[in-house]
C-alpha cells in the first residue's frame, strides 16, 4: 500500500523565475514539473513549479536567495 | 549566402550567420514555436527556457550575474530609447560627437523636452579624450551616453576611463555596444557600465530584430517602459509589472529571432571573443597595410587595428563614396556601405560630411584572401 502523492505548486512573479528555478532544481536533482498555474490558485496564465510535497523544505532551501517565489500552495 | 560576392558589410549585419543559428531557428520553428510563458504547456515552456537561455547566454558574454537583468528588445536602437527614457527635463546628459543616430536623436528630443545636452568634441580621428568628458560634468549631470567604438571609423572609446569618472561622479553610464558585442570584451562591472544597449544581428550573430538592454539593479524604478502590455505576468493587474524583465517586455516577443540570438551567442563564447577578437583585427590590419600603399586614398579613424574594430572609412580620391560602392558592387562582387552611415555627427568630427565615406566592415567569417582581394579592387578603382 503507497501512500497517494501529494503535491505542492510554488508561484512565480514570471515564467522567468520559473524557467530560472527549473534549472536550479535539475541541477540539484529534485523531482518537479512546470505546469500551468491552476485556476482555484491563481488568475494569472502563467506557469508554476509543482513538486512532491515530501521534498518542500529541500526545494525551498535550494531556491533560497536565487529565485523569488511569490508563493508557495498545496495542490489538491 | 551567394559564392560570388564579398561581404565587407558587418558593421550593418553581419553576414554570413554561423550554421548554430540558423538551425536554432529552425528547430525552435518546426518543434512547434510556442509563445513564451503565456500558456503553460509543453510548447509554451520550451519556448520560456529558449528565452531564458538567450538572457543566460547574453549575460554570460557581459559579466553580469543575473541573467534576468537582460531586456530582449528588437535592436539596440529601442534599448537606447528606453536607456533614454530614464532623462528628465531639468537632467543634463554628456555624449560624444561621434554617436549614431540612434543615441543623437533620442538625446535631441529630449533636448527639445528640457534636457541639457552636452556633446562633446571628438578628435579628427574620432578618439575621445576622457578629461573632456570630466570637464563637462556638472551638478545636474545624470547620464553619460556613449558609443564602445564608431560605426563609422571603428574608432575604440576609453569606456572604462569613462566609466571610473562617471561612478566617481555618481553619474549612470550607457553604452552602446552595438559595434562591440561580441567582438570585443565587455564586462560591466569592471567597466562601470550601467546601462548597455546592444544589437543581435551584428557581432552576436543572431539574425535581425534583436538586440537588449542591461540595465544594473535598482536603476529600473528610475526609467519608465516604452510599451506597456501583456507580459504573460501579473495577469490579474491592469498594471505593467515593475520587475524586470517584464517592465519592458509586452507583447509576444521575437522567439524565433531570440533562438538564433542565442545560438549566435553561444557561438561566439565557444569561439571567444578574445580570439574573434584577434582575429578581426589582423584582418584590420591586412587592410590598412593594403591601404597605406595605395595613392590616391585617404583613409580616416585611428588607422591602427588595435585601436579600432574591424571598420574601415576611406575615399578614393576623385571618385564620389556612392560611386565607388556601385562600381564595387558591379565589377567586384563587393559589397560595402557608402555615405553617412547614419551617424552625421561622426561625419562632421572627421571632417567627411555631408559626402560621408565609403565604408568597409570586416567579419569573423572574412579571410586573408578576401582582404587581397579587397585592396585590389580599391586600387584598380583608383587606377585610372
Ligand atoms: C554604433 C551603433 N549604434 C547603434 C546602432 C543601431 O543598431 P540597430 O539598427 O540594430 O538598432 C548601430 C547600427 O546600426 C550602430 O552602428
Amino acid at each position: 500500500m503507497t501512500p497517494e502523492e501529494t503535491y505542492g505548486v510554488l508561484l512565480f512573479q514570471s515564467v522567468s523565475y520559473a524557467i530560472k528555478a527549473e534549472k536550479i532544481l535539475l541541477a540539484a536533482g529534485l523531482p518537479h514539473k512546470l505546469i500551468p498555474v491552476p485556476r482555484h490558485i491563481s488568475s494569472d496564465c502563467g506557469v508554476c513549479l509543482r513538486f512532491p510535497s515530501g521534498l518542500e523544505e529541500r526545494i525551498l532551501r535550494a531556491l533560497e536567495g536565487q529565485v523569488e517565489i511569490d508563493a508557495v500552495h498545496p495542490l489538491k | 549566402m551567394t559564392p560570388d560576392i564579398l561581404y565587407f558589410d558587418n558593421a550593418a549585419t553581419s553576414c554570413p550567420k554561423p550554421p548554430e543559428t540558423l538551425r536554432a531557428m529552425r528547430r525552435f520553428m518546426e518543434a512547434g514555436g510556442g509563445s513564451p510563458g503565456r500558456s503553460g504547456h509543453r510548447l509554451s515552456i520550451a519556448a520560456a527556457r529558449v528565452i531564458f537561455a538567450a538572457r543566460e547566454a547574453l549575460a554570460g558574454l557581459f559579466g553580469v550575474d543575473d541573467p534576468l537583468r537582460i531586456v530582449l528588445t528588437k535592436n539596440a536602437t529601442e534599448a537606447l530609447n528606453i536607456a533614454a527614457a530614464g532623462l528628465l527635463p531639468g537632467d543634463h546628459v554628456i555624449t560624444s560627437g561621434m554617436e549614431h543616430n540612434s543615441v543623437m536623436r533620442p538625446l535631441r528630443a529630449l533636448e527639445a523636452a528640457g534636457v541639457a545636452l552636452t556633446v562633446v568634441s571628438c578628435s579628427a580621428a574620432g578618439e575621445l579624450d576622457p578629461d573632456d568628458v570630466r570637464a563637462a560634468i556638472r551638478t545636474e549631470t545624470k547620464a553619460i551616453f556613449l558609443t564602445h567604438a564608431s560605426n563609422v571609423t571603428g574608432t575604440i572609446m576609453p569606456v572604462a576611463e569613462v566609466g571610473r569618472i562617471a561612478r566617481d561622479h555618481g553619474i549612470l553610464f550607457c553604452v552602446d555596444a552595438a559595434q562591440t558585442a561580441g567582438a570585443l570584451p565587455i564586462d560591466v562591472g569592471p567597466m562601470g557600465i550601467d546601462l548597455l544597449a546592444f544589437t543581435g544581428h551584428k557581432s552576436l550573430f543572431g539574425p535581425q530584430g534583436t538586440g537588449g538592454l542591461y540595465i544594473r539593479e535598482g536603476l529600473e524604478e528610475g526609467i519608465a517602459p516604452l510599451m506597456r502590455g501583456g507580459t504573460g505576468s501579473r495577469s490579474e493587474f491592469e498594471e505593467q509589472p515593475a520587475f524586470m524583465p517584464d517592465r519592458y517586455e509586452s507583447g509576444t516577443p521575437n522567439t524565433v529571432g531570440i533562438a538564433g540570438l542565442a545560438a549566435g551567442a553561444g557561438f561566439v563564447a565557444e569561439k571567444g571573443v578574445d580570439a574573434i577578437r584577434r582575429r578581426e583585427e589582423a584582418l584590420t590590419e591586412q587592410f590598412l597595410a593594403g591601404l597605406r600603399d595605395l595613392d590616391g586614398v585617404t583613409v580616416y579613424g585611428p588607422k591602427a587595428a588595435s585601436r579600432q574594430m574591424p571598420v574601415v572609412s576611406f575615399r578614393i580620391v576623385g571618385l564620389d563614396p556612392a560611386e565607388a560602392a556601385l562600381k564595387l558592387d558591379e565589377r567586384f562582387g563587393i559589397l560595402s556601405r557608402p555615405g553617412l552611415h547614419c551617424a552625421p555627427a561622426a561625419h562632421r568630427t572627421i571632417g567627411t560630411a555631408p559626402t560621408g565615406t565609403l565604408r568597409f566592415s570586416f567579419g569573423y567569417f572574412n579571410t586573408e584572401a578576401e582582404i587581397r582581394t579587397a585592396v585590389e579592387a580599391v586600387g584598380r578603382l583608383r587606377a585610372r
